[in-house]
């Protein structure tokens, strides 16, 4: 009787358990939570680094080579995350790291999309031999294998952060000139901007004023389709020995870094990837919730 | 065509012009002992005396024919030592491009054909799983996880079919993300449309809707996506050949740049550009073959 009474209330329980998940859940994919949750915590890592990391990420006690993780019997809460093969404690480094990434995406994302979405806008507008040129230009820089180049570079003019963000805003606009200016394209044909031309408005006012407000919600969702390739692209860089130099903690470089003590030491090569793809995650969701509520065109997909 | 072949010059003219940039290539064999006689002479035999127009316009010339020079590195013609990675990368990347159409194709279709089910939700998990995992990292967790944990797989290298696995998997994974995605959302389209809702409406079995009807209909942006996939995974090995050490073209070319080896390095660049330009000129014409409604003049 106990027994049976025990089961039915078990039975309730994890009827209402259940119901508060599915509301949970609901509310978790409605709005993108965990993403902005993960994106906060990036920038605050980024902005309060020198607060919030245990260590120095660049100095390293040599005595300290590669402690592993605070929950093994060997490691010590000094080190949550260990150390690195030259006794550098890996979260901090994972920290300070959150700045590179970020701030590379950031100035990349801005320049490329500004510079891109300005031809892009351009092309479609005037048409024409500008068009074309502008385009063939398009087609060029994407025909280029980006790495290779970009290796070529780095060893002619050396390593350095600003290199690898020119690097990367010369090979990231190019996307956004080609999506704006097919919808140039579409929009310059419409009756408002037509009555535009006939109330004698200027070129660059029709730009600024009509075409702009446009294209600007597509660049928005392009960027933050982008972020996360971005910051991919920069840690491939830094993998191959040819991004930030070290001992700048960047995530790549640190991945790069461990890859030889895969067998003894794997945490040093795990986390700062762990990091990369949590991060690319957390921007590739928040870039398809936008897509799906911002780009009318894409709504139904 | 004309335009085909013009990128590939213009991009030639950059590479070519980037090499030369990368320093004097007489210091590799210079050493202190070097007398400035031998230090002209050695230039005079690599050509170096010449204006640089000159030296561009010579190598164009031989490299139509094949010819990009001997590798400063061990003195073999440039174009046998890449040559002689192509089989590796190819191989490599047609399996990639295998695992990205047999995972992503059938999987988009199923995830858009029963939107909201399990079968979605494990298609998308998936997608994004892809699309966020950097390829290095990728790489060295699968080596992690089945090699060093579980000593199923080998590491890498070339070998039998179980070399194989790992970096497939690794190279296959991001574009197979991305196959899925486009094929969902563009079969989600399609199976939105009146003719479907027609067919459907006269009695075509589901099968038939989904794959005679719908598919096919959905099938112009994925090709696309394909042709362009194979050579970009051709010269977009780089990464997985480092991670798995695989003899294969993107390898030369990292260590052709860091050997400052120009005549490798531009030939291993051609190539890929080659290769890329050439397969989207394969794929404006697959188009028009696959929709009629598309027409070159």
């Amino acid at each position: 009787m106990a027994q049976a009474q025990q089961e039915t209330a078990k039975v309730a329980f994890t009827a209402t358990i259940g119901r508060q998940v599915t509301l949970r859940w609901h509310t978790l994919r409605r709005w993108p939570v965990v993403p902005v949750a993960i994106i906060t915590a990036l920038v605050v890592c980024a902005v309060f680094a020198p607060l919030l990391a245990p260590h120095d990420p660049t100095v390293g006690e040599l005595t300290d080579r590669n402690i592993p993780p605070a929950w093994y019997p060997q490691g010590s809460s000094e080190h949550l995350l260990g150390t690195d093969a030259l006794g550098r404690d890996v979260l901090s480094r994972i920290i300070y790291g959150t700045r590179i990434s970020l701030l590379v995406a950031a100035i990349v994302l801005s320049a490329g999309a500004v510079g891109g979405t300005l031809l892009g806008l351009l092309a479609g507008w005037l048409g024409g031999l500008y068009d074309e040129l502008a385009m063939r230009f398009v087609d060029f820089t994407l025909a280029v294998p980006f790495i290779l180049v970009a290796l070529v570079v780095v060893i002619v003019l050396g390593q350095s952060l600003a290199i690898v963000i020119t690097l990367l805003i010369i090979f990231s606009w190019n996307s956004f000139s080609r999506q704006v200016r097919g919808e140039t394209l579409q929009i310059k044909n419409m009756d408002y901007v037509s009555m535009a031309k006939v109330a004698g408005a200027s070129s660059p006012h029709i730009l600024y004023r009509h075409l702009l407000p446009g294209v600007i919600n597509t660049v928005m969702v392009l960027v933050s389709l982008r972020v996360g390739s971005l910051i991919i692209t920069e840690s491939v860089l830094s993998y191959l020995g040819v991004g930030i130099p070290p001992p700048t903690p960047a995530w790549g470089l640190m991945v790069a870094e461990g890859k030889d003590y895969i067998t003894t030491a794997w945490w040093i090569t795990f986390f700062p990837g762990l990091a990369i793809f949590l991060t690319v995650l957390a921007f590739n969701f928040l870039g398809d919730w936008l897509r799906d509520r911002f780009d009318p065109r894409l709504r139904q997909i | 065509m004309l335009f085909g072949v013009a990128m590939v010059f213009a991009v030639t003219v950059f590479i070519f012009g980037l090499s030369r940039a990368a320093g004097d290539p007489r210091y590799l064999y210079a050493n202190e002992y070097t007398t400035p006689e031998q230090w002209e002479e050695l230039g005079r035999a690599m050509g170096l005396d010449k204006p640089l127009v000159v030296q561009y316009l010579t190598w164009l010339s031989k490299a139509i024919r094949g010819d990009f020079g001997k590798s400063l590195r061990d003195q073999r013609d440039a174009w046998d030592v890449v040559w002689e990675r192509v089989p590796a990368t190819m191989q490599l990347a047609l399996g990639a491009f295998i695992f990205t159409t047999l995972v992503g194709v059938p999987l988009g279709v199923l995830s858009a054909v029963k939107r909201g089910s399990v079968w979605d939700y494990a298609g998308r998990t998936f997608a994004l799983l892809g699309q966020a995992m950097p390829g290095f990292w990728m790489g060295i967790v699968l080596i992690m996880i089945f090699a060093v944990q579980f000593d199923l797989l080998p590491t890498g290298r070339r070998g039998d079919i179980t070399h194989f696995i790992l970096p497939t998997i690794t190279l296959g994974w991001y574009p197979a993300a991305g196959m899925l995605r486009l094929v969902r959302s563009a079969m989600l389209q399609v199976l939105d449309s009146e003719y479907l809702k027609l067919a459907r409406a006269k009695g075509v079995g589901p099968m038939a809707v989904i794959w005679k009807h719908a598919f096919r209909n959905a099938l112009i942006a994925p090709l696309t996506y394909a042709g362009l996939l194979l050579a970009a995974l051709v010269t977009g090995a780089v990464v997985t050949e480092t991670v798995f050490a695989w003899p294969g073209l993107g390898r030369l070319g990292v260590s052709a740049v860091f050997n400052n080896d120009f005549p490798v390095m531009v030939a291993v660049v051609s190539f890929g550009t080659v290769v890329y330009v050439g397969a989207s000129l394969l794929v404006d014409i697959v188009y028009a073959y696959v929709d009629p409604r598309i027409r070159y003049s």
